[in-house]
């Protein structure tokens, strides 16, 4: 159909005026509607300037932070003089180290360290640049490598903060309107992880494969109701190996049968399990004897069993290779400082030749589990395998404040007699779920028999002399 | 002649080439923005006691126009190269699901992954190039080649040597292996290990941490500081540690990922500024007070704001004495991320607060990272005492995440004692008027040579505009061959149409080494055809007479 110039202005001659008329209105609206001008909402207010400076002069913001008290515990904090290996100066006082993660102690480890000394005198100290911008360093790329060939899978990429790995891997899959299921005693990293992703968080109770799957089966239902948008919804779970709120383990198996059934991809945070559990310290996949494929991302962080600061992803290439570009800690932040990668991959080979340090780990943990049960007061929390126990009380007095105070003074009683124990510490009013105030007691490979069960009878000893 | 700026409400006019300084009524004011330079004067006792030179030309139209054709034939090749993979036409290189997750919801949507596989694909060897010596001056990079088109990278094996390095973030030059320099860090090293192993509230503050953020503290002129590990996640857990809920974030534009991911993280409101534009500031403030929170109108708790003292895309510098002017008149609260400068301007490198002359009491919290200038990692925040005992107790650094690694924490001290003068020696002092030397050299020279630079004069990130997508990947590669490092930036980091090319001057250049990358420059500016100014002559603001003026609302 083509409209010939002709044909238009004849058409124009026959119409009826009427038709003319009333095109010709509708024009003469448009262009008065394209010239009028804008009304803006804001400025519909109907307050006089003298009014607006008097709001402006009378209000009062809070102050930027709110006043401490200053017996608060945070702020009378130990400090630890010198390196803090097995025996640990805190407050000017030795004692046997039972609170910091050297689970392998390696902390002072002279292979570690020589190999981290080469790397400083190589490369300095600092890498001065984002790993896109001449950040990459050699080390860099062969820790990845050792790291994937390790826990055999096809690819690993390095963060270079522990915290940062996993809360700045799940923002990078998981997006607004995707679904996340997690473990309440989920760490607050993850939290974090998911509050940055925007999507909705479903929380089940802590290792209850039945409540997961009464949700898994309301997404179902929910699904069947809106196929399309079922189609483009990505679901996650998200579960940790080893939990640090609990010391519990997750049941793995169990969540990969879930997987399958529900097509929900999992992603495992392996910081307390990485280097502790398997019979090569590669994490609850080994020691389930799970084909490591199942997992689509095995997260943890360097700075627990490798003695390190950092943290890695392992997983397929498909999955690995989309945070390259966007996961935030890794795009815009600078890389890991190569002497720490180096102590890394040294720490690496120790752990790869000497693959009996994980029993002993765990006859050590069995030990003292056993030790510390009937303990008055005080019940223990965790897998007895686990190397980072609770102790919680028995019976709580019902306010949180007087928990923490009696724990203090079971903590205080140990470090004057030579075992430092920390409390483990949450921010209160920032945790979803928040644990119970408890004694984080960590076993290392370098506690002997003798230590452990000093440890044991002084705890016995304090709980009795404050408890009771 | 300049018209003499007027000082009104405590506001400040800025004066400019043409006489065309409009006031509306008494509270607002009416600013003419020059496209080609913004000048402020240095009379009647104005906040500003230096010259303030910032430069944004904007680039022929002609430049535009080719950028969005380059863009769109990528787009459309682009379209072609899927339909050839999706139709089996071409080899698929990309990683694939696996078999048994086929059925699963897709991880990724095709079309999100577009521009990374079809524009970003073709030139990401100019990226994540690895190093194999310290980042200093001069670096080696490792030789990378590519069998299929940048699918898949295989080294080589040799190393090219030497390569200038104008991409680190290398200002002071404290990124060496000189034996001496690095005593006290090795021997640190040899007593503490590499790791902590607890975070700072429970077993992790070690001595090293106490003495690192006694000096921090007087290196700034504060009252207490405190230290982290990571200085992205210095912002990312600090930030919804002091704001939350019913407070108010006014944030510049163009703000670094971690400043954004903390605001999103508090779950305040936020509310975005043009960037370094005082006018877009005090509107929003206004408001702000005026009509309070959204619908129920009730005041805000509290509204802080947000700004970085270098910024590192742009290479401007914070309009720090207005900002703190209106701060005060609003009873806001001024967060400020010194990342870039700090050691990096200042007349002792004590950072933008110095260089403008002003108290470090008039930044509520000051925050930095020890990354850049100070050649190591990890961040901290200043400030009056009350505000870190606060962020001992609160932030989520110190409850969750492990506290810095003691080696480094040294490399810092010696690297702060060395600026501040203590350990006796005059080097720091020298490091910092050498950047300034250089900083300004190499502007000068670029600026001579006729290529669009961005920033202000004083500010070692220099970035070059590109503009056009083509260009991008030949400028990197052809500096490559010269064995000059430079840093390219595109789209999504930058504005689509202004892609550029980033150097960092470091105090560690010499004379040569600047001399043989503005060689270098000019040569391939003429090649490139990337000298774009049309004030090539000089830099004089009395010769130009074109300048357009937009005036703003």
């Amino acid at each position: 159909q083509q409209w010939v110039l002709v044909e238009m202005v004849q058409a124009f001659y026959e119409a009826p005026a009427y038709h003319l008329i009333l095109e010709g209105i509708l024009i003469l609206w448009i262009i008065r509607l394209l010239f009028s001008k804008t009304y803006k909402l804001q400025e519909r207010s109907d307050l006089t300037l003298k009014e607006k400076e008097e709001l402006i002069e009378e209000w009062q913001p809070e102050p930027l932070v709110p006043p401490v008290p200053k017996d608060h515990p945070a702020l009378n904090y130990n400090i630890v003089s010198g390196p803090p290996t097995h025996i640990i100066t805190v407050n000017g006082k030795e004692c046997i180290n039972f609170a910091s993660f050297n689970f392998l102690g390696l902390l002072n480890n002279e292979k570690v360290k020589s190999a981290a000394q080469a790397s400083l005198k190589k490369y300095g100290v600092g890498t001065c640049g984002p790993r896109g911008f001449y950040g990459t360093f050699d080390v860099h790329l062969e820790l990845e490598e050792r790291l994937a060939k390790f826990m055999r899978t096809e690819e690993a990429i390095i963060y270079s903060y522990g915290f940062a790995t996993i809360a700045s891997a799940i923002p990078a899959y998981s997006k607004r309107g995707d679904i996340v299921f997690v473990d309440e005693a989920a760490c607050f990293a993850i939290q974090k992880g998911l509050q940055a992703s925007r999507s909705n968080i479903k929380l089940f109770k802590h290792n209850d494969m039945a409540d997961l799957e009464r949700l898994l089966k309301e997404q179902e239902t929910e699904d069947q109701k809106n196929p399309r948008k079922a189609r483009v919804t990505r679901r996650f779970i998200v579960v940790e190996g080893l939990y640090m709120n609990t010391g519990d383990i997750c049941p793995l198996p169990e969540l990969i049968k879930l997987k399958y059934k529900y097509k929900v991809r999992i992603f495992l945070e392996e910081s307390l399990s990485f280097g502790v559990l398997g019979e090569h310290g590669r994490g609850i996949t080994e020691h389930f004897g799970i084909n490591i494929d199942d997992i689509d991302l095995i997260s943890a962080n360097m700075e627990n069993s490798l003695a390190s600061i950092g943290g890695f992803c392992c997983g397929r290439s498909f999955i690995i290779d989309h945070q390259r570009l966007s996961g935030q800690g890794y795009c815009f932040s600078a890389s890991l400082p190569p002497l720490l990668a180096a102590a890394a991959i040294e720490a690496l080979n120790i752990m790869e030749d000497n693959p009996d340090i994980f029993q002993t780990l765990r006859a050590k943990c069995e030990r003292i589990h056993k030790a510390l049960q009937g303990i008055s007061g005080l019940k223990v929390v965790g897998e007895s395998f686990s190397p980072a126990l609770h102790l919680q009380l028995e019976e709580s007095s019902g306010s949180r404040e007087h928990d923490v105070k009696l724990l203090k003074r079971v903590v205080d009683y140990c470090m004057n007699s030579g075992i430092a124990l920390t409390q483990a510490r949450y921010l209160e009013k920032e945790e979803k779920c928040l644990p119970p105030p408890s004694i984080r007691v960590v076993i290392t490979v370098e506690q002997t028999e003798q230590e452990l069960d000093k440890a044991a009878s002084l705890l016995k000893e304090a709980a009795q002399s404050v408890l009771n | 002649m300049a018209n003499p700026s007027a000082v009104c409400n405590g506001h400040l006019h800025h004066h400019h080439q043409k006489q065309n300084n409009l006031l509306k009524s008494g509270i607002s004011k009416k600013n003419g923005i020059t496209k080609g330079m913004k000048k402020n004067g240095v009379s009647n006792g104005t906040l500003y006691k230096k010259t303030f030179i910032e430069h944004f030309e904007q680039a022929p139209m002609y430049v535009a126009v080719f950028t969005f054709v380059g863009f769109a034939v990528g787009t459309i090749f682009g379209y072609l190269r899927d339909f050839m993979r999706a139709w089996g036409l071409e080899k698929r290189n990309i990683a694939a699901e696996r078999e048994q997750q086929k059925d699963f919801v897709p991880l990724y949507q095709d079309f999100e992954n577009f521009y990374t596989r079809n524009l970003y694909l073709r030139i990401r060897d100019n990226w994540n190039r690895p190093i194999c010596s310290v980042p200093g001056p001069q670096f080696d990079l490792m030789e990378r080649v590519t069998d299929d088109y940048n699918w898949t990278f295989r080294f080589t094996g040799r190393t090219i040597k030497n390569v200038i390095n104008m991409g680190s973030y290398n200002y002071l030059g404290f990124a060496e292996t000189d034996i001496n320099a690095l005593k006290t860090v090795t021997i640190e090293l040899e007593k503490y290990g590499t790791g902590v192993c607890s975070t700072r509230q429970e077993m992790g503050t070690l001595d090293k941490h106490v003495e690192l953020e006694k000096l921090v503290a007087k290196f700034l002129g504060v009252e207490d500081a405190m230290v982290f590990g990571m200085g992205f996640a210095t912002n990312s857990m600090n930030i919804p540690a002091l704001v939350g809920k019913g407070c108010l974030i006014l944030s510049d534009e163009l703000n670094h990922t971690s400043l954004v991911l903390g605001a999103r993280l508090s779950g305040a409101t936020i509310r975005i500024f043009k960037h370094n534009n005082m006018q877009s500031l005090e509107k929003l403030l206004r408001d702000a007070i005026i009509y309070g929170q959204p619908r129920t109108h009730r005041a805000w708790r509290k509204i802080i704001i947000l700004v970085e003292g270098i910024y590192s895309m742009e290479g401007s510098i914070v309009r720090l004495p207005e900002i703190v002017s209106l701060k005060k008149k609003y009873k806001a609260y001024l967060y400020l991320d010194e990342a870039h400068s700090i050691g990096a301007v200042g007349a002792t490198g004590r950072g933008v607060v110095e260089y403008f002359g002003m108290s470090p009491d008039d930044v509520d919290v000051l925050m930095g990272t020890f990354t850049k200038s100070f050649g190591a990692a990890g961040g901290y925040i200043a400030g009056r005492k009350d505000l870190v005992d606060f962020l001992r107790t609160h932030s989520h650094s110190a409850v969750y995440a492990t506290s810095m690694c003691p080696a480094i924490a040294e490399q810092i001290i010696r690297a702060m004692k060395c600026l501040m003068g203590l350990d006796g020696t005059a080097q720091g002092l020298q490091r910092v008027r050498q950047l300034e030397k250089n900083t300004r050299y190499f502007r000068r020279k670029l600026h001579e040579m006729g290529f669009i630079i961005y920033g202000n004069d004083d500010s070692p990130v220099v970035p070059l505009l590109l503009y056009m997508p083509g260009k991008i990947g030949a400028f990197a590669r052809r500096m490559l061959e010269k064995n000059i490092g430079v840093v390219v930036v595109g789209f999504p980091a930058t504005p689509i149409t202004e892609s550029r090319a980033r150097f960092c001057v470091s105090a560690a250049h010499t004379r040569e080494m600047l001399d043989t990358v503005l060689n270098a420059l000019d040569e391939l500016g003429d090649f490139l055809h990337l000298k774009y100014s049309r004030y090539s002559k000089s830099s004089h603001p009395e010769l130009y007479e074109e300048s357009r003026l937009e005036l703003e609302d």
